[in-house]
């Protein structure tokens, strides 16, 4: 058996090197992989380029590595949550991709698929196709976009095995079971680490091969970006 | 009187056909969801992955990992599914979502929609509105009729950004409802309670279709 398991955040991601190209799980804060983030901060690495649909909050998520100025550049779908990001934009000191949302989980799951390209009517119109190949299937305009691929994958999950097999909840699945599978070497922190054979075959959502390595994440904050209550 | 917000919600929840899948955006098409009668049945799809959107949680329910596409903390209905955001786009993208109700900054007499981005002002994104305006067969707009400053914004050309070309169906303002027609125009099909036609024209720049008497919309 090949031995996934690693002791923590820090010994998993110690390896990533400057300038490297990383997925980041989650939309909004929710299922992002709080452990990496924190080890990242302490590594100091520099120069990344972050695929992720969000950039966290001020003091919350990817926002802590901007706050740090370890990200270069961002590839996201919707970044507006946070004014130290704005700032660095707008300062020129920070490169934004913006991409459709489903474009990019779409780039994403090629990437890890293994199909370089593929055609969509999102964007067919706006700014978003300029410069992209444009064909016409069954009277509708599409354009062509290309995958996403990474260094390194960062998900959060649920549960997971030490066969690297995953189980998330709830919305926390979003855009990580398509980074697990497009990153060279995919990270995975779960929230409760099994020995392999307890999870049920049935109930995997993200299968153990795309997955190199994992830990059992600790102290999760999962802070909430809009706390909305029915009163009773 | 113009329409309120809760007016406008009140008016689009009309439209909704039992038995459809539907994803509301955010603003004023998320109040839609409180008006659908209660003689009809939809299924809500909120595009982090999730087809069977509840209500908020009571506070000692809240699930930090059950939110909705504005990141709000929400509840699963009976009979919910949970998927990947992948596979999200792929529902919209494949046509099988009925109907996205969505607001606008503008809409052009062709049906095309602005609603991501002012230049000059901060780009946040376009989140998933190009996936879901370029997929969804029925697409309808909640927005005010005219800017703050006064100006129609439902107009012959967008002025700012596209968001999607040819793509929205029926505009419901604060004034009127209007059908886009296929071969372009804004077909006046009801007024707002005391909304004449004419304050209707004055407020519309793009081409306004008027046939036979306009008639007041009914809200409760």
């Amino acid at each position: 058996m090949i031995n996934k398991v690693v002791s923590n955040a820090e010994e998993a991601v110690k390896d990533i090197k400057d300038n490297a190209v990383l997925m980041l799980g989650g939309f909004g804060l929710c299922g992002i992989p709080e452990n990496c983030i924190s080890a990242l901060l302490k590594t100091g690495v520099k120069g990344l380029t972050c695929i992720s649909n969000n950039a966290g909050v001020d003091d919350f998520g990817i926002g802590l590595m901007l706050k740090t100025r370890q990200v270069k550049k961002m590839i996201s779908s919707y970044v507006g949550e946070n004014a130290e990001f704005e700032r660095q934009l707008l300062a020129g000191e920070l490169e934004v991709d913006l991409i459709p949302q489903g474009t990019l989980a779409e780039r994403i799951r090629a990437g890890g698929a293994g199909i370089p390209a593929f055609f969509t009517p999102a964007g067919y119109g706006t700014e978003v196709a300029e410069g992209k190949e444009i064909r016409e299937f069954h009277g509708k305009k599409y354009l062509m976009e290309a995958w996403l691929q990474a260094d390194f994958a960062l998900v959060k999950a649920w549960k997971g095995d030490t066969a690297g097999n995953l189980i998330y909840k709830g919305t926390a699945r979003n855009f990580n079971p398509m980074m697990a599978a497009a990153g060279k070497i995919t990270i995975a922190e779960v929230e409760e680490l099994v020995p392999v054979g307890e999870l049920d075959p049935n109930y995997i959502h993200t299968p153990g091969i795309y997955v190199q390595r994992i830990f059992e994440g600790k102290n999760y904050e999962k802070r909430i970006e809009q706390r909305t209550v029915t009163p009773r | 009187m113009a329409l309120d917000k809760i007016g406008i919600a009140k008016r689009i929840a009309q439209e909704v056909k039992d038995g459809s899948y539907i994803n509301l955006g955010i603003g004023i098409p998320t109040l839609v969801a409180n008006y659908i009668p209660d003689n009809i049945e939809v299924v809500l799809q909120s595009e982090n992955g999730l087809l069977g959107i509840g209500r908020f949680p009571y506070e000692e329910d809240v699930d930090a990992d059950l939110i909705n596409a504005g990141k709000q903390t929400i509840t699963m209905l009976k009979g919910s599914a949970l998927f990947s955001s992948a596979e999200s786009f792929g529902m919209i993208r494949g046509g099988h979502v009925h109907l996205t109700i969505l607001g606008a900054m503008e809409v052009s007499e062709n049906g095309d929609i602005a609603n991501w981005k002012i230049p000059g002002k901060m780009v946040k994104g376009m989140g998933g509105a190009m996936d879901l305006v370029a997929s969804a067969e029925n697409i309808i707009v909640a927005m005010q009729h005219k800017s703050r400053s006064g100006e129609s914004k439902l107009l012959k050309e967008c002025t700012l950004p596209i968001t999607g070309i040819k793509c929205v169906k029926k505009v419901v303002s604060d004034l009127a409802v209007l059908e886009v027609l296929p071969e372009g125009g804004f077909k006046l099909l009801e007024r707002a309670p005391g909304v004449s036609v004419e304050e209707i024209k004055e407020a519309t720049a793009g081409k306004l279709i008027i046939k036979g008497d306009i008639p007041e919309m009914k809200i409760d």
